[in-house]
């Protein structure tokens, strides 16, 4: 099992040195998404509201994080199930991202957008979230808010750990 | 007739609700530790490591194990003999997790209509709660913190009675092979075989509640737990979907009459942190 550091946004370069199975440890910006996020991005889209944040070689994880204690960066914060956004994924490929982080098996219609969108799908441990959320360095909520814990939250992370998964 | 007295009760599911969020039963924590030694493949082995070094951090910093801290459960088990007093105890048990919810920052995950309305209750109720009544005079609460993802890959089947041992197996490792790496393995597997629709899911979910790793008390059930494990773990799922030995850790059967037609089956999966414990009165 190799392990790379990746700087986000994700360079075809540094893609192009991913196989499935690698460990990636990444740092730079991710962006939170989960089941009702999604649906309000792909409404936007076929409407043609803007997104609230650049779509454009994002990097979206699939979590929502519980309340930050005080004195605390986030809550705690790790992978919900992929799947439930595969309906949603095509057009969030189509628009732009290229990393997308969660748990578990994608359907053969996503696998086949992410290798034509030249993206990467990237598995985290699930059930790990307190160690996961000592990779947060800030945490905010940038939108969304009503959705609670599943608002768009911008996170900046240091050595985020995953494994490639889909390429 | 013994008095129970409601506030003590909700005192001590409170203190209890907060423990499970945060502390790994140690029974599941030595399964994680076991699974790590027989482990070959390294990913396996990474993410093993992972989920228990994820359990001491949760432990001395009092944090979440998981984000999801999940739908709360209770089976209450309520003694013929018992006068509850001081109040209403589904009331004081919907009290009391939206009390440790809040002191605890744990996180509402609960939307008050399935399918016209998913806005977020706020407060992680209302919780699900079976009441039972027993003989005798104690009060006894189970307690799970059920998360979506292991919940969302159970499955009921009404089989025939021909499908047989065969067409039960077949049923449960076709739901573990679908689920894959959704319901966060190693998984705990829970499995209610016969009652009727409803109570068949619901033995399912007992048996998951059953003390971790304790054999059905007939052999031949016992006998068939240990059968579906090995075959579960033959699947090489693995930890999270990614390959290896340890797809389960335990798996454990329930079971009760049926109509002479029937053949329930159902699957209730948890996740490795097997969030759940149990208070007596």
């Amino acid at each position: 099992m190799k392990e790379i550091s990746i700087d986000l946004p994700l360079k075809i370069a540094n893609r192009a040195l991913l196989q499935t199975g690698d460990k990636v440890l990444l740092s730079g910006i991710l962006y939170t998404a989960r089941d009702a996020a999604h649906k309000r991005m792909v409404e936007y889209l076929q409407s043609g509201k803007d997104i609230p944040f650049e779509l454009k070689n994002a990097a979206i994880f699939y979590a929502g994080p519980t309340p930050a204690r005080p004195g605390t960066i986030c809550g705690v914060i790790g992978p919900t199930t992929s799947v439930r956004m595969d309906k949603y994924t095509p057009a969030i490929l189509k628009a732009g991202a290229k990393v997308l982080i969660g748990k578990g098996e994608r359907s053969s219609e996503v696998i086949d957008a992410i290798q034509q969108n030249q993206a990467v799908y990237l598995v985290a441990v699930g059930g790990a979230a307190a160690l996961l959320s000592k990779c947060v360095l800030s945490s905010e909520a940038i939108a969304w808010q009503d959705l609670g814990t599943e608002a768009i939250h911008k996170l900046v992370v240091k050595d985020f750990p995953c494994y490639v998964s889909v390429l | 007739m013994r008095n129970l007295d409601i506030p003590f009760v909700k005192a001590k599911v409170k203190a209890e609700l907060a423990l499970l969020g945060t502390h790994i039963d140690p029974k599941v924590e030595q399964a994680i530790k076991q699974a790590l030694i027989t482990e070959t493949s390294d990913i396996a082995k990474d993410i093993l490591s992972t989920l228990l070094e994820n359990y001491a951090i949760s432990r001395n910093e009092n944090l979440p194990i998981c984000q999801d801290t999940g739908t709360v459960v209770f089976i209450i088990e309520i003694g013929e003999g018992l006068c509850i007093t001081g109040g209403s105890l589904t009331d004081s048990i919907n009290d009391a997790v939206r009390e440790v919810w809040q002191e605890q920052y744990f996180r509402a995950s609960i939307v008050k209509d399935p399918l016209f309305d998913r806005t977020n209750t706020q407060n992680n109720t209302p919780a699900i709660i079976h009441t039972e009544l027993v003989k005798g005079d104690k009060l006894t609460i189970k307690i799970a913190l059920k998360g979506g993802g292991a919940e969302n890959m159970s499955a009921l089947k009404m089989l025939k009675p021909s499908d047989g041992k065969e067409g039960i197996k077949n049923f449960i490792l076709d739901t573990i092979i679908k689920a894959g790496g959704n319901p966060c393995p190693p998984i705990m597997v829970g499995i209610g075989i016969g009652g009727n629709f409803e109570t068949c899911a619901l033995l399912a979910k007992k048996a998951l509640l059953r003390d971790f790793g304790t054999p059905n008390p007939d052999k031949q059930w016992a006998g068939f737990e240990s059968e579906l494990l090995q075959t579960i773990n033959e699947t090489g799922i693995g930890p999270q979907g990614m390959g290896g030995k340890t797809t389960a850790l335990a798996v454990q059967v329930e079971t009760a009459p049926c109509h002479i037609a029937s053949l329930p089956v159902a699957i209730n999966l948890n996740c490795h942190a097997h969030r759940h414990t149990i208070v007596t009165f």
